[in-house]
């Protein structure tokens, strides 16, 4: 090749514009993404492997473990339950209000956590709507489990609806009247027709679910009573033991959570890149216009 | 202006999309470029433009050399085949658009600028659209615009890149007809590309075939498709019948046909391809000579300006494409499943080495 | 996407909108509503006297302009990180692209802890800011630091799929017609990114107003000085005062649903001019 370029002229910003807006574009992220994240796994590791490994023998970090996990398994399930019901009656049905039940799905994002879990204490708690009834009957939701879990659903429902609808929607409704004609139920033609299509939508959308269920903290502080190995999450455990000026073992359990983080984003590229893949395909075979 | 291009090449990694190609586009000429996808016609076009650059090779206006030359400053007008037509803008700013980024000195005043417009949009036949925006207009007007919007500035060159590729077919008529009068009246070099070889030879004044990254020949609209140079050229102007056959010292059997071509007296007996256009294979109930063969009437489409038959020789040589004024065809009042004889008239003949 | 208002023949409408319905009103319509109807058996002086005291009002004041300043960098750097991530090729991309999703995954306590290390005096930034008389932890200011982290994906993630959608016609078309670089991104590229642009720094916004976790640590909490307002929320339970957390709360849900509101109007006319396609 002679001297010319090889790249079309005139079409990009010259070479030391581009390299100067990139290098200002990784600082920004470098410093508010990358930083944080790597400072969780240092602080963590600070006094060794060993010290890292022992906090989580630590029984109240172990129970604050259990707890987080019993309340993502009840609230995830549940949430599924609800993303899948409700992208199904949103995406493939038209109705007056849709609009309007869409907005209500993604309340949560818009309120404080804190005001998520302060309705919940309205009710369920001693000077609340139901309090007087729950104690007379023994049954303790708020500064209990139960608490936790409800909290947690709250904040944590909308996520698999808001991946579901979108997915639904683009992808219409002819595959499952097409089942329908061929003689599918409404149960069946939901499993073999359209939950392969949403597959990585729906894999990616409980996985944030899973990860903010994990990692809740304003909505769970709140109901919480924040009661040592009864009533404490990790997120609580953490700050727990960071008010506490334990450092090292706040850090440690944090970067379990961390460790969620990363896996989740991993997820989401994966589920990404499959669905972008199999999008191509479908254009393909749609003609191959775009 | 007049375009020259000399020995361009332009590789894609492995794939050659031009190889060594030139072409003399002179001063008020309207070009056709024509081939199937991957002839790199529009790679060509681009390079004309300055929107590719070439590996080899160089590109001259008016005998300068233009090869380095930013596309800014090279005076063509682009029209692309989805109009690109600015979408946030009304008609009006888009066709005011080279207009008013020009450098303060150059500008146009504001008023001098409406009246450009204007101008430009009663040309285009749009004048009461200024006020709309890109998606409220048609796919025929948007082309028309972004025509209006490339000639604002004066080109000296026009390209056109599939431009009526994206419309459905009436519109692609009445455009075609329209940029052909709009040329005349006009008289720039313009340089469209596209693969329909109905708009090449309807509107150019000359027709650029090209296949795989080579022009396989160049010449006025009767001249490509009358005496195509190669298989090539015949396959892809029309339809075609193949007939095969031997050569020998200036004299071509082909089937039962025996003709002189003078072309191939060298030929020591070669495999011969011949051939035909379907409207040159004459149908009769007789046998007229005896080159014509025997056949069956197998398919009859009658409906459309020309009568297409489908005709299966007799000899085992394969089916044959016919066309038949509706005159012809009503005087010979065929059936289906009827026999004819069928005698191919105006052979092309190529020997062995020309396989497609 | 198109509704053609059709008929609905699939199955299953009424299980699945019975159910939702059903969840929705359990879960989200009766406990918020339980706010508003505490709140509406509080006599009116007292509710003003409350959501207007003056350490409320500061709180508003710390919450609202923390938030406008976190939005408005992510507004210029966000939309800086998506340009070049769209349109630049540089080794590491598809990390740093995954990478931008980290404040929606990592738990915000733990985004607290993380930053307040890093910006006291004497963790790995806060070290060269200290001299320069810049304090960030226990300040204000760290809470604009928490809140831009919260924030960034939200203007990167609206404008990059607008920015991928350009094709690169409009730019060549603009070049051919004799624009330069300047006029080109000025005139042809950045117009239809400001519905995205807007949208997404209103969504940051909106998210930082209300968060907790991540501002809780690096706040310093000093009543009248770096104290948030969902703060003060549960300062309040922890008294309980369920009263006046209610009332203020009640505050911060009609600002929320205002910006709610404007978000989907901005969303709205995004699409419509989207319709100009």
């Amino acid at each position: 090749m002679n001297g010319r370029a090889a790249r079309r002229r005139g079409m990009t910003e010259t070479a030391w514009v581009r390299w100067g807006l990139t290098g200002i574009a990784v600082l920004y992220l470098g410093v508010f993404l990358f930083v944080p994240l790597v400072a969780v796994f240092a602080q963590a590791l600070e006094k060794g492997v060993g010290v890292y490994l022992e906090s989580f023998r630590e029984a109240d970090a172990l129970s604050a473990i259990r707890l987080t996990l019993l309340t993502a398994a009840i609230a995830i399930p549940l949430n599924l339950l609800f993303g899948v019901a409700a992208a199904w009656a949103v995406a493939k049905f038209d109705f007056p209000g849709r609009q309007v039940l869409i907005t209500l799905i993604d309340l949560p994002f818009s309120v404080s956590p804190v005001i998520s879990g302060l309705i919940y204490v309205l009710i369920f708690g001693l000077q609340g709507w139901l309090g007087p009834w729950l104690t007379d009957h023994g049954v303790k939701i708020i500064f209990a489990v139960p608490g936790l879990v409800l909290a947690t659903v709250f904040v944590t429902f909308p996520f698999v609806a808001r991946e579901l609808i979108p997915l639904m929607e683009a992808q219409g409704t002819e595959e499952e009247e097409a089942a329908k004609v061929l003689g599918a139920s409404g149960l069946k033609t939901f499993l073999r027709v359209t939950l392969p299509n949403v597959k990585w939508g729906l894999l990616y959308g409980v996985i944030l679910c899973n990860a903010r269920a994990m990692g809740e903290f304003g909505a769970v502080s709140v109901v919480s009573g924040h009661i040592r190995g009864a009533t404490n999450t990790i997120p609580l455990h953490v700050e727990i033991l960071y008010n506490e000026y334990n450092f090292v073992a706040a850090f440690a359990v944090a970067s379990l959570l961390a460790l969620l983080a990363l896996v989740t984003l991993a997820v989401k590229s994966l589920a990404e890149w499959k669905f972008r893949a199999e999008l191509a395909g479908r254009k393909m075979e749609q003609g191959g216009r775009s | 202006m007049s375009i020259e291009i000399r020995g361009v090449t332009r590789k894609f990694g492995d794939f050659a999309a031009l190889s060594n190609v030139s072409l003399t586009v002179p001063r008020g000429e309207l070009v056709a470029l024509l081939g199937p996808s991957g002839s790199g016609k529009t790679t060509l076009l681009r390079i004309i433009a300055g929107l590719e650059t070439c590996d080899a090779g160089s590109v001259h206006f008016n005998g300068e050399e233009a090869t380095d030359r930013d596309v800014r400053d090279r005076g063509v007008g682009f029209v692309f085949q989805h109009y690109a037509l600015f979408r946030h803008m009304t008609v009006f700013d888009n066709v005011a658009f080279g207009l008013s980024v020009r450098p303060r000195r150059n500008r146009p005043g504001k008023a001098a600028i409406r009246d450009r417009v204007r101008e430009l949009l009663r040309l285009v036949q749009l004048e009461s659209v200024g006020d709309r925006y890109p998606a409220q207009l048609s796919g025929g007007q948007r082309q028309r615009i972004a025509l209006a919007r490339a000639l604002a500035v004066e080109p000296e060159v026009l390209l056109l890149d599939e431009p009526f590729g994206a419309l459905d077919a009436r519109v692609r008529k009445e455009l075609r007809g329209w940029l052909r009068r709009l040329h005349d009246e006009m008289r720039i070099t313009s340089v469209f590309v596209t693969h329909d070889q109905e708009e090449a030879l309807e509107v150019a004044d000359r027709v650029v075939v090209m296949n795989e990254g080579r022009i396989e020949q160049v010449g006025s609209p009767d001249e490509v498709y009358e005496r195509p140079a190669n298989p090539f050229v015949y396959n892809f102007l029309g339809h075609v019948n193949i007939f095969h056959g031997r050569v020998h010292a200036g004299r071509g059997t082909i089937g039962s046909l025996v003709v002189d071509l003078p072309d191939h007296a060298a030929a020591n007996d070669a495999h011969a391809v011949a051939y035909v256009r379907p409207h040159d294979i004459e149908v009769t109930r007789e046998q007229i000579d005896s080159g014509a063969t025997r056949a069956v009437v197998r398919h009859l489409h009658t409906a459309g300006p020309v009568v297409r038959l489908e005709l299966e020789r007799q000899d085992g040589g394969g089916v044959v494409e016919a066309e038949l004024s509706r005159e012809k065809y009503s005087e010979l009042h065929l059936e289906l499943g009827e026999h004819v004889f069928i005698t191919p008239r105006n052979l092309r003949v190529f020997l062995e080495d020309y396989a497609i | 996407m198109e509704k053609n208002g059709r008929r609905n023949i699939l199955p299953g409408f009424g299980v699945t909108m019975g159910f939702t319905l059903l969840y929705l009103s359990l879960i989200v319509l009766i406990p918020l509503s339980a706010a508003f109807i505490k709140t509406a058996g509080i006599p009116w002086a007292r509710f003003v006297e409350t959501v207007t005291s003056p350490r409320v009002v500061a709180s508003y004041r710390l919450t609202l302009w923390t938030s406008l300043l976190a939005a408005g960098v992510n507004l210029v750097f966000g939309f800086l990180a998506a340009w070049v991530l769209v349109r630049y090729r540089f080794p590491g991309k598809r990390l740093v692209d995954a990478l931008v999703d980290l404040p929606f995954a990592l738990p915000t306590a733990v985004a607290g802890i993380a930053l307040t290390s890093i910006y006291s005096a004497n963790g790995w930034i806060g070290r060269y800011l200290e001299p320069l008389g810049i304090k960030v932890a226990f300040t204000p200011l760290g809470i604009a630091v928490a809140l831009t982290f919260i924030g960034l994906p939200f203007v990167v993630r609206t404008v990059q799929p607008v920015l991928e959608d350009l094709d690169a016609e409009y730019e060549e078309a603009a070049s051919c017609l004799g624009a330069n670089r300047r006029q080109v991104f000025l005139r042809v590229l950045f117009p239809p990114l400001v519905p995205a642009l807007l949208t997404g720094f209103a969504l940051a916004f909106a998210r930082a107003l209300g968060e907790y976790g991540s501002v809780v640590f690096i706040a310093g909490n000093m009543p009248m000085v770096s104290e948030i307002t969902p703060l003060i929320i549960i300062t309040k339970l922890e008294q309980y005062d369920y009263a006046g957390a209610t009332a203020i709360a009640v505050v911060m849900l009609v600002a929320s649903f205002l910006l709610l509101l404007a978000i989907n109007g901005l969303q709205w006319w995004a699409a419509r001019r989207e319709v100009f396609r």
